[in-house]
Parts: C-alpha cells; structure tokens; sequence
C-alpha cells in the first residue's frame, strides 16, 4: 500500500474513531451530555487523536528508518572498496534505488512482466529501462543490479510490514480510546494536552531553522577548510578563483566590496532618514504625515529586484556619463556608488520609520521643558530630542547597515563582479552576497573549493549581520529601559 | 545674579523689541534651515521613488504591445503533408524549417499581391522579418487540426525583436546600420507595412501567457511559466506558514511559561527575521536540495525556502493581533468556565483573525519580491515548458518565478529584454498592489477600537 492510501486509511479511522467514541461517551452517559466530564465532542476528538497520531508517528520514523536497515543490509553486497568512500557509496545507493524505481515503474506500466524483471541481466537492464522512460547515466555493474533486485525485495517486505503495523496501530489505538471512554473519563485535559504538545512544537521551528542555517553552513565550510587554508581564506588579499584549481580564494576584497558599498549606502540613507524622521515627527502637521510616512514606506515594499534594474537601467549609466566620464575616475556602468546610492534609497524608509517611532517615544515633557526654558525647536530636537533618542537611531542604523551588508540583488545587478580592492568608487566592486550567487548558481556538485566557499562566505556573512543585529538590539533594550 | 545678567545677551541698545536681534535672527534661520532639510529629504525620497516607477512603467508598458504581421497562408500539402493521408503522426516528421519556408513564401506572396514596394530588400530578408516562433505556432496549429491542409488560413506572425523595438522607438536607421540583424531597407518596409494594416501593434497576450524564449527570440518570450511558478509558491507559502505561524504564536503569546526555551525562541524569532535571504537559499540548496533530495528548481523548494523565511514576520504579526485582544474577553470566557484552550480557540483566535489575515498577506506580499534565495535553489533555469497540474505533481516540476524572470531577463545581452524585464515588474507590481489594497481593506472593514 502506498503511503498515501495509507495516510487516507488513517484519515477513515480517525474519522470513525471521533464518531464511535462519540457515540459511546453518550450511550454511557444515557443521552444525557451533562452527565459527561466534558463536552461530547472531546470524546470523540480523542478518538480520532488516538487513532491516527501513534500510527502517524510511528509511519514517520519508519519511513525514515527503513531505507537506513536496507542500504546497511545492502553494503555487504559490494565489495568494500566500493563503499569506503563516504561520496561514492552515496551515489551507488542512488544508482541502486534508481535501478529499482525503474523496474517497478516498468512492472506498474506493464512494459515488463515481474518475472522478467526479475530475471534481468546487468547488461540488457539499461537498455530495457530508457524503453520505459528511465533514464539511467553509466552502464549498470552486476553488483548494483543484484543489490537493486535485492532492494525490490527488502522494500516490498518492509512495505507489507509498515501497511501491517501501522493499520494495527491505529486500530488498537481506537479501541484502547473506546474503552477508556465514559462519563469519568477526563477526554478535554487530554485532547487541550494533545493540541498543547502541537502548539509548542510549531514554536520550536524558529530554533531548528536557526539550527538547520548553522549546521547546513558549518558541516560544509569545515569541509572547505579542509580542502583550502583557513588563513588563507580570512586574510587572503586576492581573490581569483579557478575551476581547473589553484584558485586564490581571499575574503579581504569581497569584504572591503561589502564595507565600501555599505558605506556609501549609510551615507544616503542616515542623512536623508533622518531629516524626514525628524520633521514627520517634530515639524510636520498630522495630515502631511498620515499623508507622507505611508508613501515613503511605499519603497519598503517595492521588491529588491526592482531597485536592482533600476541601478543597472537608470543609476547606473546616469554615474558614468554625468560624474564617472568627465573627471576621468571610470567608464563602468556597475560601480560602488551606483549600488551604493540605491542601497541608500532602498533603506531610507527603514530608518526613517524606526527613527520615527524612537523621536515620537522620547516623552513629551522634555519637549515642554526644553520649550519653556525659550530654545526654538530646531534647539530642543538637537539639544534634548536626538539626544535622549540617540541610542534608539544608533540601533536603527547598525540594523540598516546590516541589512545593507546582507543585500543581494541590487548588489548583483549594479555592483560589478570585480573582486578588487581600490579605493575608487567608481570602480566596478563586488560583494560577499554577489560572489555566493555565481559560486552556488546552477551548481549542486559540492566537491571543489570553489563551490564550498560559497558556505563559508555564507557562514561570514551570517556571523557579521548576526553580530549587528545582536548589538543593535541591545542598545535598543537598553534605551528602552531608561523611560520605564 | 550678577553673573546670569552678565552672560545674557546684550539687546541691540535703543532697539526696537518687535526687532529681532541678530542672534534671534541666527535662531530662527536655523529652524528655517533645519525645517527644509526635513522637506527636502521627503522630496527627495519621494521623488527617486516616482522616477523609479515611472522609468519601468515607461519602459515596460511598451512589453504589453507587440508587433505582429498577419497575413493569408495556404498550407501546402506538398510541404507539409508528404504522404497525403493526413496522419498527425507523420506530418510531425516535417520540423519546423519547413513550416518557415511556407511562411516566408505566403509573406512574399501576400506583398507582392498587395503591391507593396519591397525595393532593397532581398527575399531572404523578407522572411527574417517573421519571428522565428512563428512557424512552431503553425505547425502546433496544423498538427492539431489536420483539416487545414490545403486550405488557406491567416495567421499572425510576431515580427522580430528588432522590427518591434523600431516600432517601438528603440531601435533607429542608426542603429540598424551597425546591427547585423536587421537594415535600414527593412526599417522602411515595416513603415509601408504598418500604413498598409499589414503590421499592427496589438495586445500581446503571449507575454502574460507564453513561455520564457531563447537570447534570440526576446519577442517571444512571456511570463507564463513565472507566473505560474510564482503561485504555486504563494499558495504554498501560505499553506505551510500560516498554521505554524498561529500555532506558535498562540503558544508563544499564552501559554509559554517564562523560562529558558521561550527566551531562546524569542531571541531566534527575531533573529531569523534579520537574517539576510541568501542565507536561507543556501540552507534551502544545502538541506532540501543535497540533504532531502528534492527536485532542483521546482515550486516546492522555492515555496519552502520561502516560508521559512516569511515564518518570523508572520509570527510577529500574529502575535501583535493576538495581544490586542484586551483583557476583559479572556476574563469574561474564563469567568464563565471556559479552559485556557477553549478561550483561545473560542474567543481571542476568531477576535484575531482579521489582524492575523492582514499580516500574513503583507508578509505574503514580500516574499512574492523574493529573489535572492530563489537563485541559489536554481529557479534563474531557462524553463520553457509549463509546470504540470497541481494535484499532478506540478510542484516538483522545474519552473520560475516572476521576479527571477526579472532578474534573468534583465541579465540578458538584446535590449529588447530590458523592456521584458521592465514588464514583469509592472506585472509583479501589480499582483503587489492588489495584496496590499486587499490588506487594507480588510483592515478597514473589520478594525475593531476596544
């Protein structure tokens, strides 16, 4: 039975366990719901809780656990020398599991009889397979057809015992709710300690996504460094790699790329946010502002991709004809300012609006202070708002700059690919995030230097935005404290 | 005192009090000043902002036309029918070539007969005026209704990448000099073409429809494939993020002790919403891809990495609906008998919901612009075969989405492409656009002052 007539199976049961559990509690209970613990419906959502959910469970692990105890069966079947190595064992298995999906594929579509494909020769098997739509890559060893048919076999057999096991899980697990069901029987603190398990499951996600970035990040990158100096990678001044190897893998120039580019973003975005935090918050009158703030975070919600053809559509040859040309600095379309700059834009709305909410927080009674001492505004917004805000703006620029460091499509399309450290903005420069998307694009071979540095980059880039954020946030909890 | 009368500032002696002294003056011109600077960066902002939008939807509305020749074809079965019993199976033997020779010949048939001066532009030329998709569309139209064999149909044909962009003002005589792919003559003769009603410049549905096309044939090239991509992601996303969202909002906003784990929860919550969105397209390519060995490119990938993503801000919206339920609902259900579980599922979930539907749609609304994760999990592939049914497996099968199509069009060498690029944007703006007014509307509708 395929796991999903299995799946609806238990969706039956469970459906025939919430009725028959139902009906029981109210039999006991003589048709009266009032003489039950809870409500008639929690009986008979116990039912189906205990129906389906063990059986559930228990298919899960199966699923999981079987193709491990067959491929451990399986490796006795090839020589050693086959399997020592941790990658070519990895690929044989999917030879072998290929080998055998197509056989059943085969028997299924009725291009070949059971016995037939039991009987299969290594040589004829890769031939009568395309003939069906299965493509296979490198001709098939005897050992790997004897290992698949053997595979056929172990999974049939498991097959049969998972459908077997499961279903009688799920029965006896109805009938064990059946029997507990009655008028004493506390079915709502059992399902509310079901539904709490569930919700607190659901919250745990945040954690093993972190844990899954982290591991998925760190296994490769030490494989990485395995292959390439760590001294080499962090302090490396060129970057120039190779795919016939010997390639010079050096963060410094990506990092200056990222920095130089965050910088000139900060530059447009910190001035021009600010500003128009402060006057929303200090100057403007309420219908300007219910007017303005909107449409400026009407930029937050443009897609970064959109701002990308923009610096390599308008920006970009706008800085080489008017600035870039005429003082002779460069002729390249992509440069640190263009990135730069639309970064910049892309970021003033988050550090307008966060600036915004720390100046409106700052209390009014400093305000009133400062204006009744006689200081005009502007004196009272430099001398008493920014700051008692300061903290808070300091905060809303490390994570902009954060998010600036980790931006990838405006970079990609406006930057450059140059690695190269030079001090010219005009220059075409490139970035961490630019050079993880052409190391990883279109490649899924994670067996060269050159593709396993994408993690490491990766991992740096994590570590140094993770850092920021961490940072801003607790010069952000800080402030916060001072006005409770 | 004395020293606070000496530190004052001395009053311009004999002035008048209605007259500022210079440094009131000082004063003042620094609120001025700093006043226009405050209106001087929202000008700013704002302004980038509208020359922003209205470069693409200048350069991408002109996406939405397409030139397009039509013109009588009599399908002739001696090209494409060799065996005359018209049999799909064998006219399929006859590829594509042929079916462009008969559409070059029918072109310059119908020119000649409409007397049309195609003085300087040899016949060859003729024929490379016609799109190079034009025969493929003939021969699917021939092949699924043999009748038409023999007879003579009228079929619009898109012209070439470089006769649209001269209709549409991108491509100029200058131009056309240098440019190996189209001359001058040929410029002239589209101008006779259009007087003659011969080249219109209609809808173009095949943009929204069409499947992506090769370098060679920007003309062709259409969304269809992207969009479809796109929402089988959005229709994922939401399925797999927003139970989890709730579930774990709920748990987090009221029932979570104060310990340990809840702290590290919400410190990882935060987190994840800060990290930047490459770093979860390589855990997407590292985990999904090499570790669960799901199909590279397909919708289901994308749509995972994608919630992963989405799950903190829709967690944080959640949450921020939920706690606005005031206090009295939760006393008065508990005052009544009712459990913890049956309060929250009973009164604060359903009291949520319009605040929670507002979030997730905004955070769905972002995370359809999402691009760089998607590259990493190879959804920039050349794809131009549709994904297959939903309930036929059509999220593992190979597509795009609609602001990869951006970016790879946008990578592109023929200028023709950036008008594309520019397209897709005007499209995925508007799918954006009708999100946030949907969210806005709901917000308004169902807003409740406690």
């Amino acid at each position: 039975m395929s796991v999903f007539l299995i799946l609806t199976v238990l969706g039956v049961l469970a459906l025939a366990g919430f009725v028959l559990a139902r009906q029981r509690a109210m039999a006991l209970a003589g048709g009266d719901a009032r003489r039950l613990h809870s409500r008639p419906n929690y009986y008979g959502w116990h039912g189906s809780i205990m129906a389906a959910v063990p059986a559930m469970l228990f298919l899960a692990v199966w699923q999981i656990v079987q193709p491990m105890v067959i491929e451990s069966r399986l490796s006795g079947m090839f020589p050693p020398e086959m399997v020592q190595d941790d990658s070519a064992r990895t690929l044989l298995f999917a030879d072998v599991r290929r080998i055998a999906a197509g056989l059943e594929s085969a028997i299924a579509s009725g291009a070949m009889s059971a016995d037939e494909a039991s009987a299969l020769d290594a040589g004829a098997v890769r031939d009568r397979l395309a003939a069906t739509g299965v493509a296979l890559g490198a001709d098939v060893q005897p050992e790997t057809l004897a290992a698949a048919q053997e595979y056929r076999g172990l999974a049939t057999v498991g097959g049969l015992w998972r459908t077997v096991l499961v279903l009688a899980l799920a029965v006896a697990g109805l009938a064990y709710a059946i029997k507990l069901t009655g008028p004493e029987f506390r079915a709502r603190n059992r399902v509310e300690g079901v539904v709490l398990a569930l919700l607190m499951l659901a919250s745990t996600i945040a954690i093993l996504t972190t844990v899954g970035i982290v591991l998925s990040m760190l296994s490769e990158s030490i494989r990485f460094f395995g292959m390439y100096p760590i001294q080499d990678f962090f302090f490396g001044l060129t970057w120039s790699p190779a795919f016939q190897g010997n390639s010079q893998l050096g963060l410094l120039p990506l990092l200056w790329g990222t920095l130089y580019i965050t910088l000139i973003s900060m530059l447009v975005a910190v001035p021009v946010g600010l500003f128009a935090a402060i006057y929303l918050a200090e100057f403007a009158d309420a219908r300007v502002r219910a007017v303005v703030k909107p449409l400026i975070e009407v930029i937050a919600g443009i897609p970064t991709v959109v701002f990308g053809l923009f610096a390599l559509v308008t920006v970009g040859p706008l800085v080489r004809d008017w600035i870039a040309m005429p003082t002779g600095l460069g002729n390249s379309g992509s440069s640190v300012v263009t990135a730069g700059i639309v970064i910049g834009i892309l970021n003033i709305p988050f550090i307008s609006s966060l600036s915004d909410d720390i100046i409106t927080a700052v209390p009014q009674s400093l305000r009133d202070g400062s204006l009744g001492l006689g200081a005009t505004k502007a004196e009272t917004v430099t001398q008493v708002v920014l700051p008692a805000a300061l903290p808070g703006i300091v905060g809303a620029v490390l994570m902009a700059t954060s998010r600036a460091i980790g931006e990838t499509m405006i970079v990609t399309m406006g930057a450059g690919a140059a690695a190269q450290l030079n001090l010219n903005p005009f220059e075409a420069m490139t970035t961490i995030t630019v050079k993880i998307v052409s190391q990883l694009t279109g490649d899924t071979e994670f067996n060269s230097p050159e593709t396993l540095v994408a993690f490491a980059l990766g991992i740096s880039l994590f570590v140094i935005t993770l850092c920021l954020n961490v940072f801003a946030l607790w010069i952000v909890r800080k402030y916060r404290e001072q006005y409770e | 005192m004395t020293d606070v009368t000496a530190g004052a500032p001395e009053r311009a002696r004999g002035g008048s009090l209605l007259e500022g002294s210079a440094r009131t003056k000082r004063r003042r011109a620094r609120e001025w000043r700093m006043k226009a600077y405050g209106i001087g960066a929202i000008v700013l902002s704002l302004a980038t902002l509208f020359v922003m939008l209205a470069t693409i939807l200048m350069d991408g509305v002109s996406a939405f036309r397409q030139a397009t020749i039509t013109f009588p074809v009599t399908v002739d079965a001696v090209i494409v029918d060799k065996a005359g019993n018209r049999n799909p199976e064998e006219m399929a033997k006859v590829t594509t070539i042929g079916y462009k020779r008969l559409l070059s010949q029918a072109f310059v048939a119908h020119l000649a007969a409409e007397g049309i001066d195609t003085a300087g532009v040899p016949e060859k030329d003729l024929g490379d005026m016609l799109s190079d998709d034009g025969p493929a569309r003939l021969r699917d139209r021939v092949l699924a209704d043999p009748s038409l064999v023999g007879q003579v149909v009228e079929v619009s044909v898109y012209a070439t990448g470089r006769i649209d962009g001269y209709l549409k003002g991108r491509v100029t005589r200058a131009t056309a000099e240098r440019d190996t792919n189209v001359t001058p003559e040929q410029l002239d003769l589209a101008d006779n073409l259009v007087a003659a009603g011969i080249l219109t410049m209609p809808f173009n549905w095949g943009f929204l429809t069409g499947p992506d096309a090769s370098d060679l044939r920007p003309e062709a090239s259409g969304l269809g494939v992207a969009i479809i991509g796109s929402l089988y992601m959005m229709v994922l996303v939401a399925i797999f993020t927003v139970p989890v969202g709730v579930a774990a909002s709920i748990y987090l906003e009221e029932f979570a002790p104060k310990n340990r784990l809840t702290d590290l929860i919400e410190v990882n919550i935060s987190n994840l919403a800060a990290v930047p969105s490459i770093v979860f397209g390589i855990l997407g390519l590292a985990i999904f891809i090499n570790f669960m060995g799901l199909p590279q490119s397909s919708s289901l990938v994308g749509a995972l990495v994608i919630s992963l993503m989405t799950l903190p801000t829709i967690i944080i919206a959640t949450r921020a609906a939920i706690r606005a339920v005031p206090p009295s609902i939760r006393e008065a259900a508990l005052g009544i008998g009712a459990s913890k579980m049956q309060l929250v599922f009973h009164h604060v979930l359903p009291l949520a919901m319009p605040g929670i539907m507002t979030g997730t749609i905004l955070g769905l609304a972002s995370a359809l612009g999402e691009t760089a994760p998607l590259l990493l999990i190879g959804m920039v592939a050349f794809v131009t075969n549709y994904p297959a049914g939903p309930f036929e497996g059509g999220v593992m099968d190979p597509a795009t989405a609609l602001p990869v199509q951006v970016y790879s069009w946008a990578s592109r060498s023929d200028p023709a492409f950036i008008e594309r690029s520019s397209g897709a944007i005007i499209v995925l703006l508007v799918f954006l656009v009708i999100m946030n007014v949907a969210a806005i509307l709901l917000r308004r509708r169902f807003e409740r002052r406690w």
